[in-house]
């Protein structure tokens, strides 16, 4: 890597970087188990219709509250039990493995769309708009995020859809900042200067030129912004105002489940197992990113 | 342990010849600036004018947020769904007439803006309003709840930072050894944990199954004591009740594991990597050279530098730690600030939602403010620049 010509390593890596990247991904172990799990994950949300052994509505009345198939009084065809309507707890996991994907994927498109759009205006133009805008940000953070969540969905409605925007909204000031930081280094880098003398105009210079160099540190935050999503909104499905019953969302599950807690303990169990491992799963692929991307680990 | 050390300083050496030609001020220069700045810091007037500077510059600059924010507030709760009358009514109703009456008794008839000035001016003279609900004042209210969630934040706080610094520490002394992998391993399980089900689970296993801690409250329901400070756990010691304070004390337990189980993740997670970084420093490296002990290299010359941006972390968990509570409050029905703001939201108690909204929003700021001043004390390259 040569010293001289500072820009040449970052404006190159995206192109020949691809092999590289895994080469370094791969490298953490965690990361390889991660991105395993998260993909076992979305093909089983996919096919869930297909993998599921039942509906995730139909009520077994024969069969309520009836444990895990390892329990002596566990039921074979319910491998992980029922709930205590008499449905089975293995389909609506993979069928709420659904929502969470879905909630996740979602909010982070949502909230990486708003907040680049205002981090690059802010860090390019600076000026009133950026204090305008970073402002808004300030004050949004200044709420505890699960808190504002919670209005949001209050004065929205509580349900799925108004939770995953309440999300996406107090996540959103997270990409803005980071965006608007990274901008502003690279605006007065060489290659910007370059691009706007060959008669570049604002637009291009901001999509085209600069923010695809802010790239490494986005989608670290978009990673760990899927996994907050993903948890925010089960929180929300458990204090009642995110998906509501009978949706076969984590967070709702427990909720649902939460007076059982001593007599039936496998209904609580396994929804927010999944939660953990489907979190655990992107936090560590979140964590093999960082350090593939971030040249100054790299070296060391 | 020792031959690491060697390999890796040789590294350092190294990057350090890379860098020699570098366009970038060297770490010793930064060093230098930075304890050139500490030398002169106290007693010496500059430092002081430059200090209150940076203290005035970040008072102006909250300014409008707060301003911001208490629009919010104001806003948040003027379009949620349903009319404040009505809901204070409850199922009664109320006459057409009377409606009117209190319409204009409670300033809903005014101009929006003018609404949002009375509030405020309202809110600058400490009046936070009157709870629908209960009819007392919201302030009241929050001032008899804030201890309890206080208590439960400072010894989850507590929890995280006693478990979380040694952790970190040492995961970043063995490095790439199973204490580290498992140490690592265990807080990205804590950092992803949902605390609601982990909260459940513990009462799984600590209530239902042992036995041990009871479910719900604050203290069993025998012991009738009048609040002096409102931490249980200080008041029953105020009045030498052993028996008391136990019972609080196994009331408190889960409730802090949960809330700061989080945190610690995020703790030991900083610390171990500030760590890693400081241990590759030319100072460190200049330390051992000299023949230093480890023990000392690490507790004197790393830690006290590693712990700078740990500070900084635990400062910013403390707005996370009032999510936290919303949640941790719900699930052991702990009587603090989390449950009452969302016991307010499910009965559209409008002005409790609203002031609770304000005055949360500001202590969060106030402690993020604290943190900054803090940090640019115990960081002198912060205040010069």
């Amino acid at each position: 890597m040569t010293v001289s010509n500072e820009p040449v390593p970052t404006s190159t890596k995206p192109v020949s970087g691809l092999r590289e990247f895994w080469f370094y991904f791969s490298v953490n172990r965690g990361a390889v188990i991660g991105l395993t799990v998260f993909t076992i994950l979305v093909l089983l949300a996919i096919f869930a219709p297909l993998v599921a052994p039942h509906s995730p509505d139909i009520q077994y009345r024969d069969a309520l509250l009836r444990p895990p198939m390892w329990d002596a009084n566990g039921d074979p065809r319910f491998i992980l039990g029922t709930d205590p309507v008499g449905r089975d707890i293995l389909s609506r996991l993979i069928h709420g493995a659904r929502y969470s994907l879905f909630i996740g994927f979602f909010v982070v498109v949502g909230a990486l769309f708003v907040g680049v759009i205002l981090g690059v205006l802010a860090g390019y133009f600076r000026g009133w708009v950026d204090v305008v805008i970073m402002r808004i940000m300030d004050i949004i953070l200044a709420f505890p995020s699960l808190l504002l969540a919670l209005v949001l969905v209050a004065i929205l409605g509580p349900g799925l859809f108004n939770a995953m925007i309440a999300i996406a909204i107090v996540l959103q000031p997270h990409f803005a900042r980071l965006v608007r930081a990274a901008v502003m280094a690279e605006k007065n880098r060489e290659y910007v200067t370059a691009a706007k003398l060959s008669g570049a105009g604002h637009f291009r210079l901001m999509l085209v030129t600069i923010l695809p160099n802010c790239l490494g540190p986005l989608i670290v935050q978009a990673t760990l912004s899927f996994s907050n999503a993903i948890l925010d909104a089960a929180a929300l499905g458990f204090l009642g105002m995110g998906a509501q019953p009978p949706t076969p969302e984590w967070g709702t599950m427990l909720a649902s489940a939460r007076e059982f807690i001593i007599k039936a303990p496998w209904v609580v169990t396994f929804p927010g197992l999944a939660i953990l491992v489907t979190v655990l799963a992107i936090n560590l692929i979140g964590d093999g990113l960082r350090d593939a991307l971030d040249p100054k680990l790299k070296r060391s | 342990m020792q031959k690491g050390a060697s390999i890796r300083s040789a590294g350092a050496g190294l990057r350090l010849l890379r860098q020699s030609g570098g366009h970038r001020a060297s770490p010793q220069q930064e060093n230098r600036r930075a304890t050139q700045a500490a030398r002169t810091a106290p007693g010496d007037p500059g430092a002081t004018h430059i200090m209150l500077n940076f203290i005035l510059r970040k008072l102006a600059l909250l300014i409008p947020t707060i301003i911001g924010i208490s629009i919010c507030a104001f806003a948040f709760v003027r379009v949620l769904p349903g009319d404040p009358i009505l809901a204070m009514a409850g199922q009664h109703g109320v006459t057409p007439e009377r409606y009117e009456i209190l319409r204009e008794q409670f300033g809903y008839n005014l101009p929006i803006w003018q609404q949002y000035f009375n509030y405020l001016g309202a809110v600058l003279q400490g009046d936070f309003g009157v709870s629908l609900a209960t009819k007392r004042p919201v302030i009241n209210e929050f001032m008899a709840l804030f201890p309890a969630t206080m208590e439960l934040a400072f010894v989850a706080l507590f929890f995280a930072v006693a478990v979380g610094i040694p952790a970190g520490i040492f995961a970043a002394i063995k490095r790439g050894t199973w204490f580290d992998q498992l140490t690592m391993g265990v807080a990205l399980t804590g950092y992803s944990m949902p605390i609601f089900w982990w909260g459940l689970l513990l009462i799984i296993f600590f209530s239902g199954y042992l036995g041990w801690t009871p479910v719900s409250g604050r203290i069993a329901l025998t012991f009738f004591l009048k609040p002096i400070t409102g931490f249980m756990l200080i008041d029953t010691l105020l009045y030498g009740n052993w028996p008391a304070f136990v019972s609080a004390l196994r009331h408190l337990i889960l409730p802090a594991i949960v809330l700061g189980t989080i945190p610690l993740a995020v703790i030991a997670r900083q610390t171990r990597s500030a760590m890693l970084e400081v241990l590759g420093e030319d100072y460190v490296r200049t330390a051992r050279a000299k023949g230093l002990s480890p023990r000392r290299v690490v507790n004197v010359h790393a830690l006290r530098n590693a712990l700078i941006p740990v500070v900084t972390t635990i400062g910013l968990q403390v707005g996370l730690l009032m999510g936290g509570a919303i949640l941790t409050e719900t699930i052991f029905t702990w009587p603090g600030i989390g449950k009452w703001m969302i016991d307010s939201i499910f009965k559209r108690d409008y002005v409790v939602v609203q002031s609770g909204l304000l005055i949360i929003a500001m202590i969060v700021m106030a402690v993020n403010l604290i943190v900054d001043l803090l940090y640019a004390l115990i960081n002198p390259r912060i205040r010069v620049q």
